[in-house]
């Protein structure tokens, strides 16, 4: 048998998540295609093994997230909180990405074909995520580590509060956030974006490193200053 | 939570599916709401004389075991020999032809446990407690047709949970809002809206919303203007979307908190909550899907 499916329209999501849970044995294929999700929530939350997940339609909240290993790609869009928490594998969604995709990611790689709504990347603390299209306002909010590529346009306060992860911003923000502000391109910049947009794959590929902006934190809220009067 | 559904059909010869198409949007947030559930039907070209009263009768001493027939009677033989009364379980539609005000007045002289939810020539209006299920086969909302519908599956956050204090809030005629979200400052609202004659059915936040929105409407406000008007004067997490005579409008606060997504055909604009709704709607793996902007006024006219 070379790969699994599963009609979401006839199987029980927790049949489903439970089979994408267990660790596929050594001669088990590791492909599974899933269909008719119809924007259903926390689908293959949980995978902690190395499963090649096809999704063919919409997903709902939270899908794939807390990933470890597993590689999961969705023809179609994803609803709020889109690989939250993922560790490390990689998820890629053709459409658009609701609130808060790839929040708090610690590891691997989300790429989001279309937009991504508000709050994109919030939290980051060590993932990459690549964006083909615009991001919401409040992306990449107090986001620790890890880089936040986005081809297109920001909204409102992009990198507020930021750390210490990267931004790459190929179109222009509404406006930045308190604390974030934006730093020559060096040479090593010019390879991480191209890096990053090899990494993603398909169209990505095509993308002209040159015209990103790198936005970084300007360090000044690492620290308590009382002369500052609270003014950023 | 909460859920919010909204459809508009484009096409006359699609008025009659509209109910058929909305009841497995409206269950499908049950999850999101599963404590009560309320719809507002708007149908295209009313006679323009008539106007038409949604009442409830549930929080009367006889509730549901109201005698809608005799009402019927009372009402050709003392207020209007022409009306008509459709009734569904504790629900009815009242239609007549004397001013809206004299039929308002004299029913609730005569029945003052009535409660008057809604009032319009293209809109009626149901709501009631439970799940949205029981309330959609309970008014048989499959059988409406029309030109859109709002409707709102309810997790109360705000106010106890009672079929007045359901959504859809209507104020003024032909104008209805559902809301997922919460409002912090429906009481500054009500004080800013009460010296200006405005009364309140209830102490929920939506209606505060609602009857701001429609008190700029009748300041002369168009429904673009009055929403964005509300940015400076509500304060809160919210998904609004409103249904007027020949309108649905759909807005989102500054922070998205709350979602929303829109499926448009060349047959329909589809409003819900989230995707789970729209996905067993005809077209729509071909449909134009997109997730509403903050801030953004989306109106659609029937």
């Amino acid at each position: 048998m070379d790969r699994v499916s599963f009609d979401l329209a006839t199987t029980p999501l927790r049949e489903i998540n439970a089979f994408l849970h267990r660790a596929p044995a050594e001669t088990e294929s590791r492909t599974v295609i899933l269909d008719r999700p119809g924007g259903v929530h926390n689908l293959a939350v949980g995978m902690a093994h190395d499963w090649r997940v096809t999704v063919h339609g919409h997903v709902g909240y939270y899908a794939a997230g807390m990933n470890q290993t597993a590689e999961m790609e969705i023809f179609g869009n994803a609803g709020t909180g889109l690989a939250e928490n993922m560790m490390s594998g990689r998820v890629v969604v053709h459409g658009f990405a609701s609130n808060a995709a790839g929040a708090s990611a610690h590891g691997g790689l989300l790429v989001i074909g279309g937009d991504a709504g508000l709050r994109c990347g919030i939290s980051l603390k060590g993932g990459d995520i690549v964006v083909g299209g615009s991001v919401g306002s409040f992306s990449g909010f107090m986001a620790q580590a890890g880089r936040l590529l986005v081809c297109g346009d920001a909204g409102d306060a992009l990198g507020d509060s930021l750390y210490e992860t990267v931004i790459y911003l190929g179109g222009h923000a509404r406006s930045l956030g308190a604390d974030a502000r934006e730093e020559p391109m060096t040479e090593p910049d010019y390879q991480e974006v191209e890096s990053l947009l090899a990494r993603a794959g398909g169209n990505f590929c095509t993308v002209d490193p040159g015209r990103f902006r790198k936005i970084v934190s300007a360090r000044s809220l690492y620290h308590w200053n009382a002369n500052a009067n609270q003014e950023y | 939570m909460c859920g919010i559904v909204g459809l508009l059909v484009k096409k006359p010869e699609l008025y009659s599916r509209l109910g058929e198409w909305l009841v497995p949007m409206l269950v499908g947030m049950t999850e999101r709401g599963p404590d009560s559930a309320g719809l507002a039907v708007f149908v295209p070209d009313p006679d323009p004389e008539t106007t038409r009263l949604s009442l409830y009768a549930g929080s009367s001493a006889t509730g549901a075991a109201f005698d809608w027939p005799v009402f019927g009677q009372s009402v050709c033989s003392g207020l209007d020999r022409r009306a008509q009364v459709d009734f569904r379980h504790n629900h009815a539609t009242v239609s007549f032809l004397v001013p809206p005000e004299e039929a308002r007045t004299w029913i609730s002289e005569r029945y003052p446990a009535l409660r008057i939810l809604a009032s319009g020539k293209n809109m009626v209006l149901y709501k009631d407690v439970g799940l949205p299920a029981e309330i959609a086969g309970k008014y048989r909302f499959a059988d409406f047709s029309g030109s859109h519908m709002v409707g709102h599956t309810r997790m109360a956050t705000e106010s106890a949970v009672t079929p007045d204090r359901a959504h859809p809030f209507t104020a003024g005629g032909d104008f209805c809002l559902v809301h997922n979200g919460s409002l912090s400052n429906p009481h500054g609202i009500r004080r800013m809206l009460e010296p200006h004659g405005i009364h309140f059915d209830t102490d929920n936040d939506t209606e505060a919303a609602c009857r701001f929105l429609e008190w700029r409407l009748r300041e002369g406000d168009t429904l673009e203007m009055a929403v964005k008007r509300s940015f400076q004067e509500l304060d809160g997490f919210f998904t609004f979307l409103m249904g007027t005579a020949h309108q649905l409008a759909l807005v989102r606060d500054p922070f998205a908190c709350k979602p929303a997504i829109v499926a448009e055909t060349g047959d329909y604009v589809a409003v819900a909550s989230e995707f789970r709704s729209l996905a067993h709607l005809p077209g729509i793996a071909d449909a134009d899907l997109f997730e509403p902007a903050p801030e953004e006024v989306y109106i659609w006219t029937a």
